[in-house]
């Protein structure tokens, strides 16, 4: 099968500053779900905004669903297929309320207004998360606005899923029912986490993103099947 | 200076807007660099030979060069100031009576343009392209701070000093917040068309820009009064007036003086 992601030697420079990514190869494959750690600063987020076109590389080849993608237009399409998980929610919601958050993808993907409410109505049952509906997305605590975001991403039934931090700020129960509600889902997933249990329970392979490469996971991190 | 999110992980995507320049011109006091900005001003508007202003202009020029600024941040007010000046430099001539230079229609019917008008708008064009440009030289890398800083060791009162460092903090803020907003919609697939729902869309990014912008702005007043804030901004490096500051404050006096010579040897 083709693969999802496929980027060849991408280098990537904030402007000012030494390149964070330094020829980052990667495979992402259908089923795939694939966890990706590296230190605080490695580039791991840079890198998920690299994949949907948020950021320009400076060099190297990103491929998305079969075909390269250099400019915004084609980046649109992936941006479409594939649905980021901000690490900082703060950054991700902007609508007033949940539910208006929830709906702007699947509106932008250029569904109807009732489509679109039922879609949002499903995913926030599935998220057990109706309660927070009317609620404003500015007044939520910090793991609502996490599993909110996720929603938002959700709604958009996109066919890869690339995670930042999801985990992050969860309590213990939302965190097992988080995982168990992933391991559902059939999508491919980019995963990144400073969570070992977490990746270990979903994740089916990892690396580690070292120097701005990315390398194979360090010996004790090998993933259990 | 990083964007930092409240979580203090950096964001990726907004690319620092005050990326290190290694400039001669850094080393200066800021005072200095200040002083020699309204030194410069008030020379400039004096003049009135071409020659002079041109002389000006060149001195400007050298100076931006000797900055070494990204080239965006000086064509981009200049750009902004030169389209206002054009439209000054094509109405001016026609306003202003003197020897007649151009007569459009028979006879002048729509309008004579006189020597005097172009000559005028030529004045003022030289005057404002050379001082904004010496502004963006020597002051243009100054973050807030450091600006408010100096503006204070040279006695300006506090409240307006203070005004004007929070004004130049929130722009920063409201366009770091609008930059993510931007980034977190164009994520979800959002492409802007003039349809009911690209409307509604910006409308909410907009009212959640000002809410937030509002808020942060509120939390950085809280962030500062936990650590002590009571009024002014400290500085951690005091400012130094060095023989290099010396050096560039006689060679200004100097040059002025030659400019404002030119103008009156000429005239
Ligand atoms: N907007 C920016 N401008 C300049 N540098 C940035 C910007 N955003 C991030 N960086 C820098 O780029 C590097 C990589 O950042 P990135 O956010 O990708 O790290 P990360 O691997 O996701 O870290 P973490 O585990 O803390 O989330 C960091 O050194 C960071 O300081
Ligand atoms: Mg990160």
């Amino acid at each position: 099968m083709a693969e999802l992601f496929r980027v060849r030697d991408l280098w990537f420079a904030y402007p000012g500053r030494a390149p964070v990514l330094r020829g980052v190869d990667l495979d992402l494959a259908p089923g795939q779900r694939l966890a990706v750690t590296g230190a605080n600063g490695a580039g791991k987020s840079t890198l998920l905004w690299l994949l949907l076109g948020l950021l320009r590389p400076n060099a190297g080849q990103i491929e998305a669903f079969g075909a390269p993608r250099r400019v915004e237009a084609e980046f649109i399409e992936v941006r479409h297929r594939a649905g980021l998980v901000f690490q900082d929610p703060d950054n991700q919601l902007f609508c007033p309320t949940v539910l208006e958050d929830c709906a702007f993808g699947p509106l932008c993907l250029g569904r109807s207004r009732a489509q679109a409410l039922a879609v949002v109505d499903r995913t926030l049952e599935q998220l057990g998360l109706l309660h927070l509906r009317e609620r404003i997305t500015y007044q939520l605590s910090g793991g609502e606005k996490r599993l909110v975001s996720l929603a938002a991403v959700l709604c958009m039934e996109p066919e890869v899923l690339l995670l930042d931090e999801p985990s992050n700020g969860l309590d213990e129960t939302t965190g097992e029912r988080l995982l168990c509600l992933l391991k559902a889902l059939p999508q491919a997933m980019l995963l990144v986490s400073h969570d070992r249990a977490f990746r270990e329970h979903l994740a089916t392979t990892g690396c580690h993103l070292h120097d701005g490469r990315l390398i194979a996971p360090p010996p004790q991190e090998t993933q259990h099947p | 200076m990083g964007h930092r999110t409240q979580a203090g992980a950096p964001l990726p995507g907004v690319p620092d807007r005050h990326p290190a320049v290694g400039s001669p011109l850094r080393r200066l006091d800021p005072r200095t660099r200040l002083l020699a900005v309204c030194a410069f001003a008030a020379v400039v508007i004096v003049l009135e030979q071409p020659a002079a202003l041109g002389a000006a202009l060149a001195l400007a020029l050298l100076l931006i060069l000797v900055a070494r600024q990204p080239l965006r941040r000086i064509l981009r007010p200049l750009a902004a100031m030169d389209g206002l000046m054009l439209i000054m430099l094509l109405t001016l001539p026609f306003t202003t009576p003197g020897t007649p230079l151009l007569q459009l229609g028979t006879e002048g019917a729509w309008g004579t343009a006189s020597v005097e008008g172009l000559w005028l708008a030529v004045d003022i064009a030289l005057t404002a392209n050379a001082i904004l440009l010496m502004l963006l030289a020597l002051l243009g890398d100054l973050d807030p701070v450091h600006l408010g800083h100096a503006l204070h060791r040279l006695h300006l009162p506090m409240a307006l000093v203070q005004l004007l460092q929070f004004t130049l903090r929130y722009i920063n803020l409201i366009h770091d917040e609008f930059s993510r907003l931007r980034v977190a919609m164009r994520a979800r697939g959002f492409v802007a068309g003039t349809n009911r729902h690209s409307i509604r869309s910006l409308g909410y990014a907009l009212g959640t820009l000002l809410v937030r912008s509002l808020d942060r702005s509120e939390r950085v007043l809280c962030a500062m009064q936990c650590r002590g804030f009571t009024g002014h901004f400290p500085v951690v490096e005091s400012l130094r007036f060095g023989s290099t500051d010396a050096l560039v404050a006689t060679l200004g006096v100097l040059v002025f003086s030659g400019l404002l010579w030119l103008e009156w040897h000429l005239g």
